[in-house]
């Protein structure tokens, strides 16, 4: 079991949940934020942090955002484009820092206007 | 800044919030140095005796908490050192470039109503210091001989006790209480327990991951009464803003509307009911109980109805509270330590220099184990800007703090002991299928962690 980051991250990426989780298991790719299920504890702490409302745990997803629950795991378990191995567990995300590519899911979603972001 | 690079930190406190403080000057200070004291030999305190057994994923964050400690020239931990006793707040002045107390809270909160003294009522606190192995319980025991109890409180403390009660032998069986707890849990006639919150469903404060954990439970009825949990206009625009607890709201009102299955054990919600008195004349048999009415503004008023819920043991979980502690401004109205964003004020309204307060002992007895990241966070940039303020270089050398606890014979333990005494219980654990059997008695936690304790035998002066 994990949280899962959802689209409401895409284009926005406020990183007001990296600040929060305990155990530093949000990583950053391009366009969004990944939650690496590993490492996830499951406390919940993100989901009030997230201007967006984008957290759910993953029993909770909604219909439409249930593809995000595997494609947080690819994050970590797929080689990503220019990548030749995946991510892993690295143990904390201060250590990786931006990543700077994004699962196909997420890159392939429609650009966000950054004016329609929560608090923009 | 440069001067204090290397300087010298005492933190007073091994729990998640003394570990976060930590965590943040070593990854603001690299060069800092910080020295960690605990009364205890064991590290993370209300992680490993506050956080359920049943919720090893959450215990699972000492992973994070403990990588400090691999720099064990720079960060050190004093175990079995009790504050205010074997070390006084001005040895760590005199010692320290600064001092954070992250001392938790350690008193609790009572229900104030006549019965409370009766055989049979327990603070919360005992009986989770009780089935978390700590040291202070070591010598308590918990007959669960009542097929019905109650617990007063509407918090995940509260939740935790009534989960852990209702646990099946098995379920207990792969948790890391000692074994003594599980035979307690083994011998158990629970049956029926009983929540009893003071307000209404939207001003409880157990969030929705303690509630999911009591969804998941194998062999337990979950009885919500429709009635007590019907919404007010001001809680459903509360709920229209709050995801996080529209989720936990959701979640009961979905019990209410389910047929109970029938399985052999229950827990029952009950909300909006204040113990007005426990019943009993030797030992608790029950709770006189007063409904209450929801009040626009969240609070209640009692009706003055009343009914009799028979419980044969009671558990209060009203809250914690910090205590005064060896002579740190105390703020008794918030019964927290005086503070401004994390530098303790003196009476006369001062910063006492050098000194922070991080966790419960800062905010009061709030949040979840996360919650003390960003809370240690704002001390520690309290602590790092008033560093960048000082003219006078650190004066602090050499290192003092061992040769004083030798000469007044403190026997305390540092990480390598702690290491041992970890491998030990993970290794009896290991051989019964658990995450780790703990250690309760703190004379055997010492036995266990003596061949890497520093012994003292001269006393020098």
């Amino acid at each position: 079991m994990t949280y899962v980051i959802t689209a409401g991250c895409i284009d926005c990426v406020h990183r007001s949940c990296v600040k929060e989780c305990p155990v530093d298991c949000i990583y950053e790719g391009d366009r969004s934020l990944y939650i690496q299920p590993e490492e996830c504890i499951n406390c919940g702490a993100c989901v009030p942090a997230c201007p967006e409302e984008a957290i759910y745990f993953e029993e909770d997803l909604p219909e439409p955002m249930l593809a995000h629950l595997k494609d947080n795991d690819a994050f970590f378990t797929l080689a990503l484009p220019g990548r030749c191995g995946p991510l892993g567990s690295p143990g904390a995300a201060a250590k990786v820092g931006r990543v700077g590519i994004d699962t196909p899911l997420v890159a392939s979603h429609p650009r966000r206007e950054a004016e329609t972001c929560a608090g923009e | 800044m440069s001067d204090f690079a290397s300087a010298r930190v005492a933190v007073v406190g091994a729990g998640p919030a003394g570990l976060y403080a930590v965590q943040s000057l070593v990854a603001s200070a690299p060069g800092i140095r910080v020295d960690v004291f605990d009364r205890l030999p064991a590290p993370y305190g209300l992680v490993r005796y506050g956080v359920a057994p049943d919720n090893q994923k959450i215990k699972s964050v000492t992973r994070v908490l403990r990588t400090p400690f691999d720099d064990a020239a720079r960060i050190r931990f004093f175990g079995n050192v009790r504050f205010g006793v074997d070390l006084l707040r001005a040895d760590l002045v005199e010692h320290y470039d600064a001092v954070v107390y992250a001392t938790g809270a350690q008193g609790e909160r009572l229900l104030g109503v006549p019965g409370e003294n009766l055989p049979g009522c327990h603070g919360a606190k005992a009986f989770v210091d009780w089935y978390s192995g700590h040291p202070d319980a070591a010598d308590t025991t918990f007959a669960l001989d009542a097929p019905h109890v109650a617990v007063v409180g509407a918090g995940n403390v509260a939740l935790d006790v009534a989960r852990m009660l209702v646990r099946t032998r098995e379920e207990l069986a792969a948790t890391d209480v000692p074994d003594r707890v599980l035979d307690a849990f083994r011998q158990s006639r629970v049956t029926d327990v009983h929540l009893i919150a003071r307000r209404g469903v939207a001003q409880a404060k157990f969030t929705v991951e303690e509630l999911r954990a009591i969804n998941q439970l194998a062999d337990v009825d979950i009885v919500v009464r429709p009635d007590e949990v019907t919404l007010t206009r001001e809680d459903e625009g509360l709920l229209e803003s709050h995801r996080p607890l529209r989720s936990a709201v959701g979640m009961v009102r979905e019990w209410a509307r389910r047929p109970a299955p029938g399985k052999p054990r229950r827990i029952h919600f009950r909300f909006l009911r204040s113990p007005a008195r426990l019943l009993g004349a030797s030992r608790v048999e029950g709770v006189l109980l007063e409904r209450n009415e929801p009040l626009a503004d969240g609070r209640v008023r009692g009706t003055g109805q009343f009914e009799t819920l028979p419980a044969g043991m009671v558990v209060r979980s009203v809250g914690y509270k910090a205590l005064p502690l060896a002579g740190l401004p105390f703020d008794p109205i918030a019964c927290v330590l005086r503070h401004r964003a994390g530098r303790l004020i003196q009476e006369n309204g001062e910063h006492a220099t050098g000194e922070y307060v991080a966790g419960w002992a800062k905010r009061g007895p709030s949040g979840i184990i996360g919650t003390n990241k960003s809370d240690a966070a704002e001390t520690i940039s309290s602590l790092l800007a008033d560093f960048a303020r000082r003219s006078s270089s650190p004066a602090k050398v050499g290192d003092p703090i061992t040769r004083l606890l030798r000469a007044r014979g403190v026997e305390y333990t540092d990480w390598a002991s702690w290491l041992r005494l970890d491998a030990h219980e993970v290794q009896l654990g290991q051989a019964q299928g658990r995450p780790r059997v703990k250690t309760a008695a703190l004379a055997e936690m010492l036995e266990l962690c003596r061949a890497s304790t520093h012994v003292v035998t001269e006393s020098t002066p």
